[in-house]
């Protein structure tokens, strides 16, 4: 998957817990929990989403990667590889 | 190192690719009503007879049921007939060989019988031939199992359609546009034979995937480009082959664009944009943004007075109307 | 022959409003039924039968506020009644009916004109499917639109069609890419909150639920530091092998372990009413969700103490997506017996809540820190997390709590015994 797609999916599913996100406004480096006010919960559906969605394995050893909104699309590239 | 070009008619690469089939394979012959010394109703095969004799460029009766019967029966033993029948419209009175016979036999045969032949047809209207002289039915002939419909609209499949029909072992259709026969244009010098399996994206678009072939392919860029200036981006498919149809690049353009219409010169009811639509609505029903529009002829005998013989025709202003409307 | 009556669905809940029935005299309804939607300050609730039956005469009009007890209809029980049942009670109206506020508002917020809708509740009461439907009037929906809007989450009720008449895939991303169609009905933008009543009215409940506890609960406040390696090691073996849509996270563990605490001490599971002490017709562990936009609910998982880990995981799962949507049941919301407060996610060592009054206990959860932990000697760092209790001094003392938090602590502990 490619840069474009994998922020697509990762905006999907960010847009699917938090219906008014606006992902494109979030700061490079923010973190995503804090930014979208997410609880461990919400991680988790967006983790669950995620891995549906952009047909990948995510362990829970992987959810650092998915701290920042650039993290996880670069992760995404990685594991969809 | 780029390739020489040269500037040439439809009418010439037709005949240019009769040429390389009669000189390449003895089988190859063509046989059919005023194609020897006439050199063809529409001059398709001026000069063949004084370059290849009267065995290979043979002249018929005007008896189509018994020149294409015998065509297909010396493909059966083992020729590479190419039959011209002068149109479609007199096809219908050999329509029980070419189904009956030509479609069938290897079927009915058991496989032992192919029937290897090439028949070439006139099609269309627009030149106030009235009634009985303006039929487009390669629709209806794409109906029929055992035959391969190929329609070319360029240049390009003129020149290469030939060769790779006569390496079908079965039967193979081409239907000629009337209106086609004088395109001017510019092709490769190297130009031979195409695919005749598959449509061509013939331009990129976005918004809306117009669907035509042959004699309609024109004013459907035509009006690709007029809707360009609208702001809205059509893709345009040539299906080049009617029979079988490639669903793959139809449905993948009406999957990026959602929206569709398909103009075809036949009557609208019953004819092959219907079939198209149908095939579009079962594979692409969940990406569709509106109802699928068909731009056909009126469903009329076709006139003889031009005026209105063209409001009956598919034009550029009703291709245009109608990919206006899949917006909504 | 039973009375269906409006249900309390809260504890200073004393009368509500009948929004819209769901069903019409003569139904069939079974026990778990919804029979009808009704608004308390809080929310819009369904309600649920208890009975299965035949629905007998409606004998509220929609849009009615009376007080709680008060019978909405009646279900003949058992099989389906032989007599023809009679026909609800009808108002000769002319005039669309409307007497629910929440219609009212709706009608607002969709630009609808109320005198001419046409109502098809009972007497010709405007219900709010009437207003949908006259605010989207012969709506159609393209295919693509539709598998759009369900990728996107747009709900389709709130997208206009550009062109008055059919939904696209422009309409339903709210951008007009296309030559300038016919203007749309003039409408406000959409809401985007679900359906729960605006933010004063809750915070007004909140507040009035919470002083009443302060000034009538004798609290009193103890704490307990847990040790969760143990238990997060658990669960992260355990998630190894769960697919990402059954993964657990450590908010089950802590309600799975306080479920099992409160079966072993039902002094702290149950209501104090009337000057007496009534325990609970089971456990019901209250959760507390907070709502996007401001706002608090707590919901109850019934009967917590039967699940195992990885059902209350379920459980809460779904109870905090449909408590977002605004789907909960009015089970949920009236019966909670005992309340667990601030599930360690914000970022607060620890909580000493308010008890929601009329129940006797509320548990807070700090969040997960690693600390130094001194054990067997030697001093090390744990994920650690600070548990209190909130507990009503009229029904238990420091004894029972204490056991109470050291039970809790023992089932993390242990986390495979389930």
């Amino acid at each position: 998957m490619n840069t474009h797609d994998a922020r697509l999916a990762v905006a999907e599913a960010l847009v699917e817990i938090v219906p008014d996100a606006n992902v494109d406004a979030i700061p490079d480096g923010a973190r995503l929990r804090d930014e979208l006010e997410l609880d461990s919960l919400d991680f988790l559906t967006f983790v669950e989403l995620l891995s549906s969605g952009a047909h990948v394995r995510i362990d829970e050893m992987d959810y650092p990667r998915l701290a920042t909104l650039d993290s996880s699309v670069a992760f995404v590239v990685e594991r969809s590889a | 190192m780029k390739a020489k070009t040269v500037e040439t008619t439809y009418r010439e690469a037709l005949r240019e690719a009769l040429r390389e089939a009669l000189r390449e394979d003895e089988r190859v012959f063509l046989m059919g009503e005023d194609v020897g010394s006439y050199g063809g109703c529409f001059a398709v095969s001026l000069g063949l007879l004084e370059e290849f004799g009267p065995e290979r460029i043979r002249d018929t009766p005007l008896s189509e049921s018994a020149f294409v019967g015998a065509g297909i029966g010396a493909a059966i033993q083992g020729m590479r007939p190419i039959v011209e029948v002068m149109t479609v419209n007199f096809s219908l009175l050999a329509l029980d060989q070419i189904m009956n016979n030509a479609a069938s036999l290897l079927h009915m045969s058991g496989g032992q019988y192919d029937v290897p032949v090439v028949i070439r047809m006139t099609t269309g209207a627009g030149r106030q031939l009235a009634a009985q002289h303006s039929h487009s039915l390669e629709g209806w002939y794409a109906h029929i199992p055992g035959l391969r419909i190929v329609t070319p609209a360029t240049l390009e499949d003129a020149r290469g359609m030939l060769a790779t029909a006569l390496r079908d072992p079965d039967p193979v259709l081409i239907f000629e546009h009337g209106s086609l026969y004088n395109l001017k244009g510019k092709l490769r010098a190297d130009a031979g034979a195409v695919d005749i399996d598959h449509a061509a994206v013939r331009r990129p678009g976005d918004d809306v995937t117009l669907i035509a072939y042959g004699g309609m392919l024109a004013r459907t860029l035509e009006a690709a480009e007029a809707l360009d200036a609208e702001g809205m981006s059509a893709e345009v498919v040539d299906l080049r082959t009617l029979r079988p149809l490639d669903d793959a690049t139809i449905i993948g353009s009406v999957r990026r664009t959602h929206r569709a219409v398909v103009v075809d010169e036949g009557w609208r009811s019953g004819s092959l944009s219907a079939e198209i639509v149908a095939r579009i609505q079962e594979q692409a029903f969940y990406d569709l943004d509106g109802p699928v529009e068909r731009v056909c002829s009126a469903e009329v005998p076709m006139p003889y007075a031009q005026q209105l013989e063209a409001a009956a025709l598919p034009q550029v202003d009703s291709i245009v109307a109608a990919a206006r409307r899949t917006k909504g | 022959m039973v009375d269906f009556t409006m249900p309390s669905l809260g504890a200073d809940m004393d009368e509500g409003t009948l929004l819209e029935w769901l069903v019409r005299p003569g139904d069939a309804v079974r026990k778990g039924d919804v029979l009808a939607v009704v608004d308390t300050s809080k929310s819009a609730v369904e309600v649920e039968s208890f009975h299965s039956g035949v629905v007998g005469p409606l004998l509220v009009q929609p849009g009615t506020t009376v007080p709680v007890g008060t019978p909405l209809a009646t279900i003949l029980e058992g099989a389906a009644a032989a007599a023809p049942v009679e026909a609800p009670v009808e108002v000769p109206v002319e005039v669309p009916v409307v007497r629910s506020p929440l219609v009212r508002r709706d009608a607002a917020q969709l630009g609808v004109d109320l005198g001419h809708v046409h109502g098809s509740g009972p007497g010709g009461t405007v219900t709010r499917a009437d207003v949908r439907r006259e605010a989207h009037p012969h709506v159609k929906v393209t295919p693509y639109a539709r598998r759009l809007a369900a990728e996107l989450g747009v709900d389709l009720a709130r997208v206009h069609p550009a062109d008055g008449e059919t939904v696209r895939a422009d309409d339903v991303r709210g951008g007009a890419a296309t030559p300038p169609a016919p203007p749309p009905p003039p409408s406000p933008p959409p809401p985007k909150a679900p359906p729960t009543p605006p933010a004063d009215a809750m915070r007004a409940t909140i507040a009035a639920t919470m002083t009443r506890s302060k000034r009538e609960v004798p609290h009193y406040y103890l704490a307990n530091a847990v040790d969760l390696s143990r238990a997060l090691a658990w669960m992260r073996a355990r998630n190894r092998d769960l697919p990402v849509a059954r993964r657990l996270v450590p908010a089950a563990l802590v309600l799975h372990a306080v479920a099992r605490a409160v079966a072993a001490t039902p002094a702290l599971n149950g209501f104090f009413v009337d000057g007496a002490f009534r325990p609970g017709s089971g456990v019901h562990v209250g959760v507390a969700i907070s709502l996007r936009g401001g706002g608090l609910m707590a919901p109850a998982i019934l009967d917590a103490d039967r699940l195992s880990v990885e059902e209350t995981m379920q459980q809460l799962k779904d109870l905090v997506t449909r408590t977002r949507a605004g789907r909960l049941r009015s089970r949920e919301l009236s019966e909670p017996t005992i309340t667990v407060t601030n599930l360690g996610d914000q970022g607060v060592d620890a909580v000493y809540g308010v008890i929601h009054a009329p129940q006797v206990a509320l548990v807070g959860v700090g969040k997960v820190v690693e600390r130094p932990w001194a054990a067997d000697g030697m001093v090390g760092a744990r994920p650690v997390t600070e548990m209190t209790l909130s507990a009503d001094h009229r029904v238990t003392d420091g004894f029972t709590g204490a056991r109470f938090l050291a039970l809790v602590d023992e089932h993390l502990q242990h986390p495979e015994e389930q």
